[in-house]
């Protein structure tokens, strides 16, 4: 007797959403996205119905009028009456530039000491390690607080410069160092000042090309070009000489105490660089944890490989561990910047107008415009997020292991 | 109007949640606490004392609301808010009213939508600067370091202030009150400057509060005074009636001592329609007869709370001036209990 069993039949049934691993994860993918999509609509709907009811609507007039509140610390040209929307840029450019300040001296600072850590010195090692373990578990809000209070108790104030037998001097009587800020002498460009700089930024070009070319000689041909005196001398004398066959154009404005505060002269803010200077040291601690996992990835067998073949170590370390162990680095170090960037919406604590400040702070309070301004401010950071991310990828791409 | 528990969670969403929530008094009543929103601290106006008890003037205008409402003085629960928090947590019902040294202005109260019931504290916006820095006029603050409450009127009126006297400064913004003390004294800012009043109670608490001078340039009006949402009228009455109780209670000689037998009657009508032997104004207000009675027993009439906290005898040593009753050349002028 024989018994057919029915071929598989092709018709769909609904159990089979359910039952059929083929198509289980679609089916339930498909009812998260659509709660998803109902939650949405449903909190969308509550909100302006519940606006409607409290008699408010969104609108994002308020940014065209006149903000009303000064800034101290403005990239751009502001004043009070500035529209609201130019206070968001000043704040946009203000949280840029502890971003990128800070991002930059935390790089520095982690590197350097993810790599002592690892240092044969027993002394440089648990130093380093002590760094990293108090800086990474306090968080980063204390840290901003402590260095802004440290600053402004340590630091004499304007006043104290003042007077014939004053408590405090400038150091070379051009470089003031206040618990409002440092002041420093500031390049003011004459006429024929742009030649000059012309002249310098040629020779940083010239610095470059000069070593990308040593470094193809030494890859190619195995020849050793010295880079590091003729760098300096490229950087120095050729903008020197130009310096003074252009008649000594740039002069400097030198600081001068002035009334309550000193006038002239470029000022560095308190607030901006405690803030600053917490962030990095704070991000710093996690990069070094960073860089030094990246160093202890690359297997030992290349560093006693390039040891045999005759390299000195700070050339193992830089020809040979530290471009292996980027690759390692990069993709937690973007993490890294990225959290120093939100991190910097903190600045309100010393008073420092980022994004959050003017926006996020003074704009969203004096105008009541909560909901606007939060979700403007949510854009402008999600922008800012996803920037650094898309360059720091590029970046990423262009040292990951290329497969050949 | 759409309920729901999960809104709740949702702050952007939430901010708006409560805000058209009619009934507060029927909240109060159900909660059987008053929510009431203070500052952080500022010692005569609102601060915890040594116990950990809230006190100052416009505290006693919360206990004031509670007692009214509740019958207990002690029924509230003190809600600190800074300038910047303030309005946020009165528009999503956090608190059912604001007595925080608030301005009164248009905007705050067409835009924003809150309803100011009244004014505690006629005031204006100040300057105190070090003794030793030798300034004896705002003027003379062209280039100073000026600290100032961020989200207050008080920023606001400083950029119009510099700008048309064609002087510049420098603003340190800070969040708040306490903070902005180590700062001032610390020299990282030459100038304070907020309301008056509130110069007076900082000062107050300094070490050597003779160290620092209060210019004489009074550069704004401040008016100040509780607040509740816009839309609530009934609760809007019981503030401002509260308030004004207060204020007619000193007009008319009802102290927190001879309450107790004004109570039994006089041949006042207006002090019996206040105190609920004559007449039926609580019941108009929907609080028991009593309420103004025990407003008045809360903390004592309008210069009562001004004497204990705030005035000359105290450290803030404030003077009445223009706080002081329209029969005696001031502004407080309650409307009649009729
Ligand atoms: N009246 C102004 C300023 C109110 C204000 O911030 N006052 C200060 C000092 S008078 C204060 O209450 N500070 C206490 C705190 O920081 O919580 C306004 O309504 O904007």
């Amino acid at each position: 007797m024989s018994t057919m069993t029915d071929p598989p039949s092709e018709s769909f049934r609904l159990s089979q959403l359910i039952n059929d691993t083929r198509y289980r994860s679609y089916t339930f993918q498909f009812i998260a996205l659509i709660a998803l999509v109902a939650l949405i609509a449903f909190l969308g709907a509550n909100l302006i119905s519940n606006l409607a009811a409290a008699g408010l609507n969104i609108s994002y007039e308020f940014l065209g009028e006149p903000a009303g509140y000064d800034i101290n610390q403005r990239l751009i040209e502001y004043n009070s009456q500035s529209s609201h929307w130019r206070a968001a840029v000043v704040g946009v450019l203000n949280t840029l530039l502890v971003a990128v300040v800070g991002c930059f001296l935390a790089t520095v600072i982690g590197v350097a000491v993810g790599v002592l850590r690892l240092s044969n010195n027993w002394l440089i090692r648990k130093i380093m390690a002590v760094y990293v373990e108090i800086f990474r578990n306090v968080p980063v809000l204390i840290w901003i607080l402590i260095i802004m209070a440290v600053f402004i108790a340590i630091l004499p104030q304007p006043r104290d410069f003042r007077g014939e037998d004053a408590e405090a001097s400038m150091l070379l009587g051009s470089f003031a160092f206040t618990g409002r800020g440092f002041y420093f002498p500031k390049p003011v460009m004459g006429p024929g000042s742009g030649i000059v700089v012309a002249v310098f930024l040629a020779s940083i070009a010239g610095i470059f090309y000069l070593r990308s070319y040593a470094k193809k000689a030494l890859f190619d041909r195995g020849q050793m070009i010295p880079t590091l005196w003729p760098s300096v001398g490229l950087f120095f004398v050729p903008v020197i000489l130009a310096f003074f066959v252009m008649g000594q154009p740039i002069t400097l404005e030198y600081p001068e105490l002035k009334g309550f505060n000193f006038k002239g002269g470029i000022f560095a803010r308190n607030s901006l660089i405690a803030l600053t200077f917490a962030l990095a040291i704070y991000t710093a601690a996690f990069i070094a944890e960073n860089v030094r996992a990246g160093i202890l990835a690359v297997s030992k067998g290349q560093t006693e490989a390039a040891a045999s073949l005759g390299l000195r170590p700070g050339r193992i370390m830089n020809l040979v561990v530290l471009p292996q162990a980027l690759r390692v680095i990069i993709p937690p170090l973007i993490s890294q910047y990225l959290n120093l960037t939100k991190n910097s919406s903190l600045a309100i604590a010393v008073g420092y107008m980022d994004l959050t400040g003017t926006l996020g702070g003074i704009t969203l309070n004096q105008t009541g415009r909560a909901i606007e301004c939060v979700l403007l401010l949510m854009l402008f950071y999600l922008t800012i997020s996803l920037s650094i991310s898309a360059i720091m990828n590029v970046y990423n791409n262009a040292v990951k292991l290329k497969e050949r | 109007m759409k309920k729901t528990v999960l809104l709740g969670a949702m702050t952007i969403a939430g901010l708006a949640a409560g805000a058209a929530s009619a009934a507060t008094m029927d909240d109060v009543k159900a909660r059987g606490k008053l929510n009431c929103g203070v500052t952080t601290g500022l010692v005569g106006f609102a601060a915890p004392d040594a116990n950990g008890e809230w006190d100052g003037f416009d505290v006693g205008v919360c206990r004031a609301v509670a007692a009214a409402v509740l019958g207990d003085p002690s029924a509230v629960e003190f809600v600190p808010t800074t300038g910047k928090t303030r309005f946020t947590a009165l528009a999503s019902g956090e608190i059912d009213m604001l007595a925080r040294n608030t301005t009164w202005t248009f905007s705050r109260d067409v835009d924003l939508k809150f309803e100011f019931v009244g004014i505690n504290y006629y005031d204006g916006q100040g300057f105190m600067v070090p003794k030793e820095l030798g300034v004896s006029s705002a003027k003379e603050l062209d280039g100073a370091t000026v600290c100032i409450q961020t989200g207050t009127t008080t920023e606001l009126n400083l950029a119009d202030f510099f700008r048309a006297n064609n002087i510049s400064y420098e603003p340190v913004p800070i969040e708040t009150n306490a903070e902005a003390q180590p700062l001032y004294l610390e020299g990282a800012c030459d100038v304070y400057t907020t309301d008056a009043s509130g110069l007076a109670a900082t000062r107050a608490a300094f070490e050597n509060p003779g160290d620092h001078v209060v210019l004489p340039e009074i550069i704004s009006k401040e008016p100040l005074g509780p607040l509740v949402r816009h839309g609530d009228n009934e609760w809007g009455d019981v503030v401002r009636w509260t308030l004004n109780a207060l204020i007619a209670a000193e007009e008319l000689g009802v102290t927190s001592a001879n309450i107790a037998e004004l109570a039994a009657g006089t041949n006042n009508p207006e002090i019996n329609r206040l105190l609920g032997t004559e007449g039926n104004l609580g019941e108009m207000l929907g609080l028991n007869a009593d309420w103004a009675k025990m407003a008045i027993m809360a903390g004592g009439n309008y210069g009562e709370l001004f004497e204990t906290n705030i005035g000359e005898n105290t450290p803030i040593g404030l003077s009445r001036g223009l706080n002081a009753q329209w029969t005696d050349g001031g502004l407080l002028y309650s409307p009649p209990f009729r």
